[in-house]
């Protein structure tokens, strides 16, 4: 069953010049685990405020789990949990009177949904009493995960949910996702960072407001349309120049301590080693690369910039 | 890189009440060296990085920024480095040619050097078009790579990124990293936090802190080999996973 729609959707600021989301369509069944994935200014935050009734596209329709987002906004409101990517609590209430109250304007009690959030709660119970404004970054997403899932939502929205997040606290939010997932709630969550991407069960890649690719993590990456080559070697700096004034050399982008590297023609490794050698380099080394979801999304990026 | 040490701290420690958010930090930083400073949330890293930058004063120890005492030439440290951060950069309300004058002459720069050096940025960031435009109409990335132009405009010594390519798209990320190599190569310090691991491996060298120490400090090659692991990731993971504080 689908339970989010959205179908050729487009939504302009400032009298049409600025256009936030262009004719975006894709489906979110029931249960899944969806990411939107891309930078800042890309579309995710208006894709969602759409979503959630807070905001009217300009054109085409969408529905949440079988509501339209403009007619039935208010059927929407009751049956969607949100979690905006700014902290948007009280901050002068305290943990629990934040909860009781979310709560309490949905119509229900902390009691009543406890299994929902307890795996959460339980890690904020000790602080119940401080004010939200005082809590840690970490135990703010926490909470403000908590009050979003109280009434219990069918469906759930998280806007950028780890951003500016530890590496190692971001890991505990997706085991926290999956656990959810097992409650049968449909999430979308939006993230800046690709290597979150594999974490979900399918993705689109967005940038400038357009749907760049949907499909499985697995599936975008065994699309990618060429053997892809990391190379290392002692000067990583003077190689990334060196690399892209070669002719076979189609692209070059770094990523951590090696360069991803795919050729115009048909790859020839052993020739460009003995050039890279030749060219005062040491320590060389090449490998086949399996491709990473950022490496589909900068290589999609390119082609979009380029018209084609 | 050269020998020439930039910043020197020696036990270097901040405590608000019995809390100690920076606890006894010592490291040299040298001339032209991109040096990733990284931690968990919580770790202590901004209260480091606001005392470095001359804005918060030491409980105790001693540190040397740009040649000046970080407890009585705080303002000559101010004069001496460029910063820039994902929260503050630029004024969204100004032009970016306006940014550049307003900055330049903060900096103390004439107006004919602000003018020529402007221009330069201007030219090599492509922005021609957008000279008069308002930094809020420009994209992320591009914003981040005219804040660091700024931020180096007076050629500091040092220049302190606090996460400067949040949110930044994979392109504009890594066009943004050839941004600091040139500084880098210019022989300008780049002292810089991040959440993306591979633009740890970037950096010469690396510091993770954990609760307000300083738990590991090398090359990402060398403590890869440390750890035994293949991944600056899995470094992070290691060092940080056992963090007490989980503060922001």
């Amino acid at each position: 069953m689908t339970d989010v729609v959205l179908d050729h959707i487009t939504k302009t600021y400032e009298k049409g010049s600025v256009v936030a989301v262009d004719d975006v369509s894709f489906s979110v069944e029931k249960g899944e685990l969806f990411g939107l994935i891309g930078p800042d200014g890309a579309g995710k935050s208006s894709i969602f405020r759409m979503l959630t009734t807070l905001l009217k596209p300009d054109s085409g329709f969408a529905t949440v789990n079988g509501s339209d987002t403009v007619k039935d906004y208010r059927d929407i409101r009751k049956k969607v949990g949100y979690m905006p990517g700014r902290f948007s609590l009280y901050q002068d209430l305290t943990v629990e009177e934040n909860l009781t109250f979310f709560a309490t304007v949905f119509n229900t009690t902390i009691h009543e949904n406890y299994d929902l959030i307890k795996d959460i709660y339980v890690q904020l119970e000790p602080f119940k009493d401080r004010r939200a404004g005082k809590l840690s970054g970490g135990m703010k997403q926490k909470l403000a995960l908590c009050c979003a899932l109280i009434h219990r939502p069918t469906v759930l929205f998280l806007d950028e949910p780890t951003t500016g997040v530890d590496a190692v606290s971001r890991k505990e939010f997706w085991e926290m996702l999956k656990r959810l997932k097992t409650h049968g709630i449909t999430i979308l969550v939006s993230t800046p960072y690709m290597d979150e991407a594999t974490l979900c069960e399918r993705i689109a890649l967005i940038q400038g407001g357009k749907i760049l690719s949907i499909d499985t993590p697995e599936e975008i990456i065994r699309r990618f349309p060429k053997p892809l080559y990391s190379v290392r070697c002692n000067e990583m700096s003077r190689l990334l120049k060196e690399l892209r004034s070669f002719a076979e050399i189609e692209s070059c982008n770094g990523f951590g301590d090696y360069h991803h590297i795919t050729f115009h023609n048909e790859a020839e490794i052993e020739k460009l080693k003995d050039r890279l050698i030749k060219a005062g380099y040491s320590e060389v080394e090449i490998r086949i690369e399996e491709p990473t979801v950022e490496d589909c999304f900068i290589r999609l990026m390119k082609s979009l910039d380029n018209g084609e | 890189m050269e020998n020439e040490v930039v910043i020197k701290t020696e036990n270097l420690t901040k405590a608000f009440g019995d809390f100690i958010a920076a606890n006894a930090i010592t490291f040299d930083v040298y001339k032209g060296e991109i040096f990733g400073f990284l931690g968990a949330n919580g770790a202590g890293k901004t209260t480091a990085m606001r005392m470095l930058c001359g804005l918060s004063t030491p409980t105790s120890g001693k540190a040397n920024i740009a040649g000046f005492d970080i407890w009585t030439q705080t303002e000559e440290i101010k004069k001496h480095i460029g910063y820039m951060s994902q929260k503050f950069s630029l004024y969204e309300d100004l032009t970016v040619r306006e940014n550049i004058r307003f900055f330049g002459g903060i900096y103390g720069l004439k107006g004919k050097e602000i003018r020529q050096k402007g221009d330069a940025i201007i030219k090599k960031l492509g922005l021609e078009n957008e000279a008069k435009k308002l930094v809020k109409s420009l994209p992320l990335g591009w914003k981040q790579k005219l804040a660091f132009s700024i931020a180096i405009f007076h050629e500091p010594k040092i220049v302190f990124l606090d996460e400067p390519t949040g949110g930044v798209d994979p392109v504009t990320r890594r066009q943004f990293w050839d941004l600091i190599y040139e500084a880098s190569e210019r022989g300008i310090t780049v002292f810089v936090t991040t959440h993306y691991m591979d633009e740890a491996e970037y950096c010469n060298r690396i510091s993770m802190m954990v609760d307000g120490v300083i738990k590991a400090l090398d090359s990402p090659k060398k403590l890869k080999e440390n750890y035994g692991v293949e991944t600056m990731d899995e470094v992070f993971y290691e060092l940080a996973r056992g963090a007490q504080r989980k503060a922001d």
